[in-house]
């Protein structure tokens, strides 16, 4: 099935159609993955031939948590709580240091591959063991049912949880870049389906296409909404129906609901983004670190944590410059030492540019 | 294998449903057994699962999968509109 969809000739095909329509569009998807096989099947420089300019935008987890929830995660790490985290998050700089920095320091920073992970580590030690909840919808309802299904006593959880649609809103109306078009992230979709994205198409009259991650996923989203806009169309469709329902999983919903509720936040190179964020309900509250370790945090309340200097990570998830227009970008920031957290995250767009070398 | 499988936060990966032993099931990964929870799912065995960051987050169609392909080639051979 794989290679089906990596199939050379139907690519051309779909390809050549995309240029017949003769349209200059930008769009933008929000996935990391998408952004994987963008560039490592070169497929953004055949796009580009055919008139289609695809940004990334705020599309990587680790990348949008923001420099204040890197330093709550070091806070307590310093303070000596056992800090559980995905890989991706270690070398990502705070406003001080990153959580790699502070293992070799001494702190207890320990790798998870996903939630149960971390509740088993914290099973198997007295300390109090907090894991850094990172990532969108498709990720948050793990969290939700390791919680529900009970955790030890000495696990807490720091949530950096953020929902999609409201940041697609957030960057429609900042209006900073022309959107032909939204490639929706498959995975994220096959959780909430394609109910939530409809009102981008209703009030802003953009196309929307939920697509998933092989390269004819990808072509073949281009070119659905390539006619759409041909046609003068804006809706949602699915591209990734093996995966993506219309409904979504609403089991997978309703577990995420029933221990997260929406708040505003911030996302890194955005402003606080109404409803964007998930923190945990109050029944949940024993478990929340915010509440909890409320004394060891207090510190960090008013402060300002600045970007790091001279990175653009900023405007790359918001899509006004790509990866290789950063004047650091290969230079003083490469995957060894980076600058920001696009180059760190295997989703960011910068580590992947840099990794294939090319800009599709 | 466990970078590529979970190196990506979005990234998810389909595996075939073993054995399921309630709300942990044994998945295979083409050869590679890992076990994954299936809370989130209304799985059986045999059935094709995403998995992300250890639970599966949906059922794969594998009907589906084969009509996609299916699909492209009639909206390719129809597309004059
Ligand atoms: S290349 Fe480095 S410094 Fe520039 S935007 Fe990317 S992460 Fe930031």
């Amino acid at each position: 099935m794989k290679y089906q969809y990596r199939d050379r000739e139907m690519g051309e095909r779909i390809l050549q159609k995309i240029g017949d329509l003769d349209l200059e569009l930008t769009l933008m998807h929000v996935c990391g993955t998408h952004q994987d096989t963008l560039i490592r099947h070169g497929l953004q420089g055949l796009l580009a031939d055919v008139g289609v300019d695809i940004r990334q935008g705020p599309g990587c987890p680790v990348c949008v948590t923001t420099p204040k929830e890197i330093e709550e995660s070091l806070l307590l790490a310093k303070n000596g709580k056992t800090i559980l985290v995905f890989g991706d998050m270690l070398k990502v700089p705070g406003a001080s240091s990153s959580l790699s920095q502070a293992k070799t320091e001494g702190c207890d920073v320990r790798v998870v591959y996903g939630v149960d992970d971390g509740v088993r580590i914290a099973r198997g030690i007295d300390n109090d063991c907090v894991f850094m909840s990172i990532g969108f919808e498709t990720t948050t309802p793990s969290s939700a049912a390791a919680l529900k299904a009970k955790t030890p006593d000495n696990f807490y959880v720091l949530t950096c949880n953020r929902l999609v649609p409201p940041a697609l809103k957030a960057i429609v109306q900042m209006g900073e870049i022309r959107l032909d078009g939204l490639i929706e992230p498959g995975h994220v979709s096959t959780i909430i389906g394609s109910e939530p994205y409809r009102f981008i198409s209703e009030e802003y009259g953009i196309p929307q296409v939920i697509a998933g991650f092989e390269p004819l996923d990808l072509l073949m989203g281009v070119y659905m909404l390539a006619k759409q806009k041909m046609k003068g169309e804006s809706k949602v469709e699915i591209e990734y129906t093996r995966a993506v329902r219309e409904e979504g999983n609403p089991k997978a919903v309703e577990v995420m609901d029933s221990v997260f509720e929406p708040t505003d936040v911030k996302w890194r190179g955005f402003p606080v983004i109404p409803d964007s964020g998930q923190e945990l309900r109050e029944e949940y509250g024993s478990k929340n670190a915010r509440l909890v370790f409320e004394d060891i945090l207090a510190e960090l309340e008013g402060r300002e944590f600045p970007e790091p200097e001279g990175c653009l990570c900023g405007e790359v998830l918001r899509g006004i410059v790509t990866s290789d227009e950063c004047p650091l970008f290969g230079t003083a920031c490469t995957p060894e030492s980076p600058v920001g957290p696009c180059m760190v995250s295997a989703e960011g767009s910068c580590n992947i540019v840099y990794k294939y070398g090319k800009m599709g | 294998m466990s970078l590529i499988l979970f190196g990506l936060m979005c990234l998810a990966v389909p595996a075939k449903v073993v054995r399921i032993k309630g709300d942990v099931a044994e998945v295979d990964f083409g050869g590679v057994v890992k076990e994954a929870n299936v809370s989130l799912v209304d799985t059986k065995v045999g059935e094709y699962v995403i998995i992300h960051a250890g639970y599966a987050i949906q059922t794969l169609d594998k009907k589906e999968a084969e009509e996609t392909l299916e699909m492209f080639r009639e909206i390719l051979g129809d597309s004059h509109a």
